[in-house]
């Protein structure tokens, strides 16, 4: 129950007319598939829980640009623009290890 | 509501309203709103979970027939030999630990306007909103000869897993070398779109290290490999030299089971196992729900909030839906479904507007060896104007080369996917 905990007390801590997909948690549940549940990745891929926000974003812009190398991530990260990558960004960066 | 739902407990009553109705939850006339989710698959479960993360205060009652989840996904390894049966399903006790009440029954009928679900083992499930994620049925009358064929185990589809593919296995084990494996694949829209091409790669991986004589025939009723087709045809050339042949325009139409024989509507094409894969339509239980609106096979949806357009307060979801322009019906776009749709419940249920815009991700991975992978990604947003999904721009591409860095992140989608749906 530590992640639901967790995504309480974010969504809590919104705006009441910011609903989940607009608070950037929804937005980043996209990742979940891949990088596991709130970012609590299982094995193989980064875990993004924890991170720092502006390790994230500058990550995030890198495979954008293509100055990261990428096996899908070049292709999906310019799916997003510059806000929603800081709204994912934020919510990542405020989740538990 | 009890977190710790009691099976022993469960049993001893006559089905799951009785049980629900002894926990003080049968109606939704306390201060608690109830969603059912019919369907315990990728839309289903990760709809039930995050329903339960985002809005913890919502009750959710999940109905599911089977006793546990196996995994369309990675199935196609069980056939290579790199993935066992074992690997590929799980039980649903990792969702109750989310708060979400499993029902092992089967949903029968739905009334929409006494907004009630009917289990097969007696009594009706009260619900505020109802989440349908019942993937796929088949249209097996579109194959003349199919049901006798498949009451014969003379054919197989495989297409959902668990049983069908033990028996494909072992009718690919028992099969001798020099025979041909047969692949009917019908015409798309069908569920995962690159999964029949997947398959003939694992069978070719058999194949080649077991039984190298024998051939892997692909019938499509489509006129080219429908995903991937470059970097499938590559593999095949490079990996498996002269064993798998493609045939585009080759839609079955009937199944003999005693000649073993396809029948395409200009030859008919022999075979030591048959696996024809029927064209699809959503469900049965949404076809009695009345949800389908297009073709008689797919359920359209606003897809704002993945509310059904022909129902109100009834949501759809994954491979039964109408799927919007370059969206596969895969388990990704389920997962990814099921979490616009909870958010979207969750928000109306707590009086919110729904997010206007949505964003969500494809990613499918194909195994064309036991290591080798290609993917195909996309994101996909709301076009509010064109009421769909659509892909950004520019977002959207396959692999270069197959590669094996890539088997390691299909499998990291797997584990995650897994985990992010059941716990």
């Amino acid at each position: 129950m530590r992640i639901a905990l967790v995504c309480a007390a974010v969504f809590a801590a919104a705006p009441l007319a910011v609903n989940a997909q607009d608070a950037g948690g929804g937005l980043a549940a996209a990742c979940g598939m891949c990088h596991g549940t709130s970012g609590h990745s299982v094995g193989g891929n980064e875990p993004l829980a924890g991170m720092p926000k502006d390790e994230l974003v500058r990550k995030f812009k890198e495979f954008r640009s293509g100055a990261k190398p990428a096996t899908v991530m070049h292709q999906l990260a310019k799916g997003y623009t510059d806000q929603q990558i800081d709204l994912m960004a934020a919510f990542f960066a405020a989740q538990k290890k | 509501m009890s977190r710790t739902f009691d099976r022993r407990n469960f049993l001893k009553l006559s089905g799951a309203a009785a049980a629900l109705a002894a926990t003080g939850c049968a109606t939704t006339g306390g201060a608690k709103a109830r969603v059912v989710v019919i369907g315990g698959g990728f839309g289903g479960a990760t709809a039930a979970k995050y329903i339960r993360l985002w809005g913890p205060s919502i009750e959710v009652v999940m109905v599911e027939r089977g006793t546990d989840f196996v995994s369309c996904p990675i199935s196609n390894l069980v056939y290579g030999g790199s993935k066992t049966m074992k690997d590929i399903t799980f039980g649903y006790s990792g969702l109750q630990r989310y708060g979400v009440q499993v029902v092992r029954d089967d949903a029968v009928a739905v009334d929409a306007s006494a907004k009630t679900v009917r289990l097969a083992r007696g009594g009706d499930l009260k619900y505020d909103r109802l989440i349908m994620s019942p993937g796929i049925d088949f249209m097996f009358e579109e194959i003349t000869g199919y049901g006798a064929a498949m009451s014969a185990n003379s054919v197989l589809h495989a297409w959902k897993a668990g049983p069908q593919t033990v028996a494909l296995q072992k009718q690919l084990a028992e099969m001798r070398d020099g025979g041909v494996y047969v692949l009917s694949v019908p015409l798309a829209p069908y569920r995962c779109p690159p999964g029949p091409y997947e398959r003939a790669s694992q069978v070719a991986t058999y194949f080649k290290k077991h039984k190298p004589r024998s051939k892997v025939l692909i019938l499509d009723a489509n006129p080219d490999v429908t995903s991937k087709g470059p970097l499938f045809k590559k593999a095949w050339a490079e990996l498996y030299p002269g064993m798998i042949e493609f045939r585009g325009n080759s839609k079955a139409v009937g199944v003999d089971a005693l000649t073993k024989t396809v029948k395409l509507e200009v030859e008919d094409v022999r075979g030591d196992v048959l696996n024809v894969v029927p064209p699809q339509r959503a469900g049965d239980i949404a076809a009695q729900a009345g949800l389908i609106t297009a073709n008689k096979r797919w359920c359209g949806v606003d897809w704002r909030t993945m509310e059904s357009t022909a129902v109100k307060g009834v949501h759809v979801l994954g491979d039964a839906t109408l799927s919007a322009p370059l969206m596969p019906k895969s388990a990704s776009m389920a997962n990814q479904q099921a979490k616009i749709c909870a958010a979207a419940v969750v928000a109306t249920i707590n009086g919110q507007e729904p997010s206007a815009d949505p964003r969500i991700i494809n990613t499918c991975y194909s195994f064309v060896s036991d290591s080798e992978v290609i993917h195909v990604a996309s994101v996909h947003e709301l076009d509010a104007s064109k009421k769909t999904f659509v892909v950004v721009k520019g977002a959207a591409g396959v692999s270069a080369a197959r590669n094996t860095l890539e088997g390691m992140y299909a499998w990291a989608w797997a584990q995650n996917i897994w985990s992010d749906m059941l716990g």
